[in-house]
């Protein structure tokens, strides 16, 4: 038995909170990790490919496919009337969204038919060659044309109300009204959409899919083939990036595949191009936010209505939840001592939108920040200083409830606020852009702190939920499967780091495997920033529950007690003696000790209550700020952002490293949303910008030219969290919305700092240069 | 037919390949995925955009002093066809790393420095970088997004990238570490001997795809099929493969005729090859005139820019190329040839309508004419796109003045591309500015002169009045630069 200490490390590699490089790093960068496109294909495998309707509302009248079946080399089409069981794939169960268009077109690009070919560019080739009889129907493209049409809904709205807002805004010493447009924004993951289902015995079916929601694949596939769930197995072991747009969208191609692949008892590929995955699937919400806010001389809040009206698509998709968030943080960190919001989910005949890191959070924080804005610039004032004023206060202040009658508890917003003001010379920042402006005659700058709180959960309750599947084998190393599904977020390092944590071995003697439905079941979407906070704390169950049989074989082999077993550096302390773990854990497979074991998690205190508006629908928030400046030509509205600065939450980190990419990356990603990325939609309701040729996300050169991230090391999640740490995907999207405040100030110093730029969102350089004409003429209305 | 006429050779990493059996549109990505399992290599958006399909092409180059060099260039695998690789080096992700799984410094850089997050990007980035590494060993921050702006991530922000760019620079473990200095010499000698000493031709059913050996070699083809496909960097036709699934047939490839990447200065001016690329033609256009020089670094990204040549950009006759308006207030001249001999003739004049350009079938565009800025005259280009690099122009305006010495206007050639349906000049705004003195009021009443000569179209790219709007002001830009006042952002001072 080996008794030296000496020689051991006293410490093990990847524990929590070690900055430790992405699990498939590695395989990145050398081009090995396998992608499902790169998985050898079995023998025989079709590819499909999706048929476009042209149309943005109409009825088929006629679909030839003679022509599409004739090409040599095609195999199948399928049309609605074969799907086996159900033509559904609506994920909130309202019968809306049919794999393929039956008979009705809901918008330009629809998928009415798949061609299933013996290459992926036949079936490409073949899907262009169907002649569609239509008759058009009336279309509502954006959320102007569905109010005018009536203004459907997709799914029922809701209020979020405290307080007397319309008396107060009445009363209100100082009143405004306004209107923003925010835009939308494609996910744009590098890799598209994939599918491949592999047909099995009886009625088995194994699908490969790039999904956020292996669970929800499975549960559409097996209702669409009409197979029970236990028929079909779903995996997926890593997406080239989700971002949102995979948590339901994915469905559609595992459904035509799984159908195909059963009918033609064949593996089946279904890989859309760029530009059909653009066009065929969802997108984040834009908004259309009329707000109306009463305050004081000072600035001070007293009032705030506000309408978010939605373009949805045709279907309901997610958009209930995606625009109940938006009110949820309508918000952002600021009381509102009497509020009334309001969602309008419209209709409408576009591609039904989607999640998108954030999932209407920042459409929401973004309209209550326009709001601080149009304060500040009314008033003459820093818009810091309007939004110190109107933070949410301490326990005792009375000023901590939110519009849905949550209190918060855990207000960190401004020590955030103060240290990133101080760490950034903001106030000195400004005073100079101020300066330069004035000598400046084509070259403006401005600058902007914006705040983020982020609330942390599902909204719908259920979802916050986790499980994970450990098994210990007698050589010591650990196989770990949990319900999070890897997108480059880094879960799976996260919960890797929690086991080698809790059985103190190095990280590299854990395997991390593909998620798949067939180890760990009914799992919730990762998604909602969730993913390591839910199996974290699952696997952590897990092998909690694999230690206390460990430490009950050892306390009674090595006659001690419970407490004299502890677990240390790649050991376990028994009593005076130290054990390597492998062969404890070879003696207590000796002894007939399970070393597997299923581990749970559901989020405690949670509870809403959508009808009253009222709960707790966030365990905790995750806070962050923003200082961004930019230089803009008042000639073009070209612009640069000059420097930002980052301080965020993420509690206690799990993985610094991860944390701060995830940070710089969630940034440049908002960032995008609100500059450069503009989806496009002609008359006919075609979106013209369905390609990196035309949707612009930002380039290396786009990101800040100075671009300092921190994160708050003092924070520790005050809630009992894995390792005390907070959730990190979502929350940091929204610190550039400082990028279009900054932009803002840039814009309304040609009116000397007294009118509201009112910019709407992308602001291209386009929006930039009509505000700054807006406002020129504003000021002088002579040429 | 005998065999060497009828396959493309060239060597894959570290293996010679020869193929006979092939499409004139096949392209190189499906090749390596499909063919080759070589997965590495991602397809991201099939246009060139997105650079996750990035691989570097070696061949063989005349250095100044005539002496053969292999240099290695970044290019979209996407969208170059077969075809146009013979006598070429490709390497993949894959060669990279050590066969012990050992990792080459930027890869190692990229792992150290976090720079990968869901991974698919980064092979592609890796190959970038790779290229960017091997010739250039301190770069600056412009050097780095330069060479990254074929380049999407969409989760890292690119500063990790960034980061493990700089610090990969000064990683120069010994030659034999890297794939390319190992092999250098082997390959050089390997690559003399794939090189093709007759016209190359390979049919399969109905399709064919012709390589010439040279200048006179193409006006035959050319003579025999008028209606042939003309490839040079395949930046405009590659998508006409991948997106539209056009069948092209057949398909002439002319980037390896060597009299075609003619790139001649002389007191008159710079003569360009209708082969030549844009990074070819870089250094010789920066030179003679900076602002093209910074047009050029905006234009597609450097895998775009080392695979598209200016004739092409020409000959393809959109109305939103990014060179012609450039060339036209230069007044250069475009000389194309046929079997029957050459003609020249005024570049503005090549343009006729949308889609229509004065080329007869059987030409080709052989090389464009620049002429040298005269002593004083002024010259500047500007480009407005929606995202400042590897975008496609909103608007694009080229200016050129002469002042006699008390000031006034002598002439003006401004020509703008994204205004109308072809690179046009704005012949009512020179008409405004010709005799007047220089100054803001003349600019300003000249800028009216733009709705004579321009009614935009509104798309996805810019709205008419903003067009309109940004066109005026780039004519007020182009003064206040002359006055010395700063009106243009630059990110970097230096020309990366």
């Amino acid at each position: 038995m080996d008794k030296s200490t000496f020689e051991d490390r006293s410490t093990i590699t990847g524990a929590m909170h070690a900055p430790l490089p992405h699990d498939s790093a590695h395989k990145h960068v050398a081009g090995t990790a396998d992608y499902i496109d790169d998985m050898p294909e079995p023998v025989g495998t079709l590819h499909g490919a999706l048929g476009l309707t042209d149309r943005a509302s109409a009825e088929i009248l006629e679909m030839d496919l003679s022509a599409v079946a004739a090409l040599p080399g095609v195999v199948c089409v399928l049309t609605a009337e074969d799907m086996p069981h159900a033509n559904d794939i609506s994920p909130t169960h309202l019968h809306d969204e049919p794999v393929l268009a039956d008979g009705l077109v809901q918008f330009h690009g629809q998928p009415a038919f798949a061609v299933i070919a013996e290459t992926r560019d036949i079936a490409r080739r073949a899907a262009r060659m169907a002649r569609i009889t239509y008759r058009d129907l009336p279309a509502a493209i954006d959320v102007a044309d569905a109010i005018a049409a009536g203004g459907e809904f997709v799914t029922p709205p809701l209020t979020l109300a405290r307080g007397d807002a319309e008396g107060e805004l009445a009363r209100a010493p100082r009143r405004l009204k306004g209107r923003m447009r925010i835009g939308g924004q494609e996910h744009f993951y590098l890799e598209g959409h994939i599918a491949l289902a592999i047909p099995g015995e009886d009625d088995e079916v194994t699908v490969w899919v790039s999904t956020q929601h292996p669970s929800e694949v499975q549960r559409m596939v097996a209702q669409v083939l009409g197979v029970p769930a236990n028929a079909v197995t779903v995996n997926v072991r890593r997406m080239g990036g989700g971002f949102g747009g995979k948590e339901t969208q994915g469905n559609q191609f595992a459904a035509l595949a799984a159908v195909a692949a059963r009918k033609l008892r064949r593996a089946v590929k279904f890989r859309p191009d760029r530009d059909d995955d653009m066009t065929a699937t969802g997108k984040r919400h834009d908004f259309l936010v009329d707000y109306d806010v009463g305050f004081d001389d000072e600035g001070r809040i007293l009032a705030v209505e506000a309408n978010y009206a939605a373009r949805c698509g045709y279907s309901a998709d997610l958009s209930g939840p995606v625009t109940d968030r938006a009110l949820f943080h309508a918000d952002n960190a600021y009381f509102y001592p009497h509020v009334r919001l309001t969602s309008q989910p419209l209709k409408t005949n576009t591609v039904s939108n989607t999640a998108f890191r954030g999932f209407g959070g920042p459409q929401g924080m973004l309209g209550g920040e326009r709001i601080i804005e149009e304060i500040a610039y009314a008033l003459g004032k820093d818009p810091l200083d309007i939004r110190k004023l109107n933070f949410y206060g301490d326990k005792d202040s009375g000023r901590n409830v939110t519009p849905y009658h949550q209190t918060v508890e855990d207000n960190i917003i401004s020590r955030i606020v103060d240290e990133l003001e101080a760490s950034a010379d903001y106030r000195a920042r400004r005073a100079a852009v101020i300066d330069f402006n004035r000598s400046s005659r084509v070259i403006r700058k401005g600058i902007a702190l914006t705040p983020v709180k982020f609330g942390i959960s599902f909204t719908l309750t259920h979802l916050n939920q986790a499980g994970a599947l450990v098994h210990v084998y007698t050589d010591g190393s650990v196989h770990l499967n949990h319900g999070g599904t890897e997108m480059g977020q880094g879960v799976y390092t996260k919960v890797a780091q929690v086991l080698a944590e809790s059985f103190q071995i190095d990280i590299d003697r854990v395997k991390i495997t593909a998620t798949t439905t067939g180890k760990v079941p009914n799992t919730s979407a990762t998604a909602a920033s969730s993913g390591s906070d839910l199996n974290g704390m699952a696997a952590f169950d897990a092998a909690r529950q694999i230690k206390e049989r460990l430490v009950a074989f050892a306390a009674e082999r090595w006659q001690t007690t419970a407490e004299n077993v502890t677990f240390v550096a790649n050991h376990v302390r028994i009593g005076e003696e130290l054990v390597p773990f492998t062969e404890l854990v070879q003696q207590a497979y000796g002894a007939r000790v399970q070393l597997s074991a299923a581990g749970f998690y559901a989020t405690p205190k949670i509870h809403w209550d959508r009808t009253t508006g009222r709960g707790n629908p966030f365990y905790y928030f995750a806070y962050g700020a923003a200082v961004s400046e930019v230089s803009v030509d008042t000639l073009t509205g070209e612009y640069m952002v000059d420097r930002v600065d980052v301080l965020h939450d993420v509690g206690r980190s799990l993985n610094p490293a991860i944390d701060v990419g995830q940070v710089e990356g969630g940034f440049v990603q908002g960032m995008g949303w609100l500059t450069t990325e503009e989806l496009w939609w002609d008359e006919k309701g075609r979106l013209r910008t369905h390609a990196p040729s035309t949707y612009k996300i930002p380039l290396a050169s786009d990101r800040p030219k100075i671009f300092n991230v921190r994160l708050a090391e003092w924070s520790e999640n005050a809630e009992m969290t894995i390792g005390r740490s907070k959730a990190v995907g979502e929350p940091p999207l929204m610190l550039p919305i400082s990028v279009v405040e900054a932009l803002s100030m840039a814009v309304t110093s040609v009116a000397d700092y007294r009118a509201c730029p009112r910019l709407d969102t992308p602001a291209t350089p386009e929006r930039v240069l009509l505000a700054v004409e807006r406002l020129k003429t504003q000021q002088c209305p002579s040429p | 037919m005998d065999q060497s006429s009828g396959s493309i050779r060239f060597i894959l990493n570290d293996t010679e390949v020869a193929v006979s059996d092939v499409a004139p549109t096949a392209t190189l990505l499906d090749y390596l995925r499909l063919e080759r399992r070589l997965t590495g290599t991602k397809e991201g958006c099939a246009e060139g955009d997105c650079g996750a399909c990035t691989v570097l092409v070696g061949r063989l180059a005349k250095d100044g002093q005539g002496d053969e060099t292999l240099a290695y260039e970044s290019v979209n695998a996407c969208i170059r066809f077969l075809g146009s690789l013979n006598a070429t080096h490709v390497v993949t992700v894959e060669h990279l790393a050590r066969k012990d799984g050992r990792l080459h410094p930027v890869q190692q850089a990229m792992v150290d420095f976090h720079g990968s997050q869901c991974g698919f990007c980064t092979p592609g980035i890796v190959m970038s970088l790779y290229g960017l590494w091997l010739a250039n060993d301190k770069p600056s921050r412009a050097a780095i997004e330069k060479a990254l702006q074929g380049n999407l991530c969409r989760c890292t922000g690119y500063e990790p990238i960034v980061r493990a760019a700089e610090a990969a620079a000064r990683e120069r473990p010994s030659a034999l570490f890297d794939p390319i200095a190992r092999a250098r010499e082997t390959v050089i000698a390997r690559l003399k001997a794939l090189r093709q000493d007759k016209t190359i031709v390979i049919r399969r059913g109905e399709d064919c795809l012709i390589v010439p050996v040279d200048a006179a070699d193409l006006a035959r083809v050319l003579a025999d099929h008028p209606d042939a496909t003309i490839v040079a960097g395949s930046t405009d036709v590659g998508l006409w493969v991948t997106k539209q699934l056009r069948s092209l047939n057949p398909v002439v490839f002319i980037n390896g005729i060597a009299e075609l990447q003619r790139l001649e200065s002389s007191e008159a001016g710079l003569t360009i090859g209708a082969g030549v690329s844009y990074t070819a033609a870089f250094e010789a256009l920066s030179a003679a005139y900076p602002t093209l020089g910074r047009l050029i670094e905006r234009i597609g990204g450097e895998q775009i820019r080392n695979m598209g040549t200016i004739g092409g950009n020409i000959a393809n006759g959109s109305p939103i190329g990014d060179s012609p308006p450039p060339l036209i207030a230069l007044a250069a001249t475009v000389t194309l040839r046929s079997s029957d001999g050459t003609r020249s003739l005024p570049l503005e004049d090549f343009f006729i309508a949308y889609g229509r350009q004065d080329r007869k079938p059987g030409e080709f565009v052989e090389s464009v004419f620049v002429p040298a800025l005269p002593a004083g005259e002024r010259f500047a280009a500007y480009k407005i796109s929606k995202r400042r690099d590897e975008d496609i122009s909103a608007l694009l305006g080229a200016f050129r003045i002469a002042l006699a010495p008390d000031n006034r206007v002598t002439s003006a050639r401004i020509a703008f591309g994204g205004m109308a349906a072809t690179p046009k000049r704005a012949k009512a705004v020179e008409a405004a500015l010709i005799g007047q003195p220089w100054s803001e009021e003349t600019i300003r009443a000249a800028q009216a002169a733009f709705d004579t000569d321009y009614q935009p179209i509104t798309d996805w790219r810019a709205t008419s009045a903003y067009r309109l709007l940004a066109a005026k002001n780039l004519l007020m830009r182009f003064f206040l630069e002359s006055t010395g006042e700063t009106a243009q952002l630059r990110r970097f001072e230096e020309v990366a």
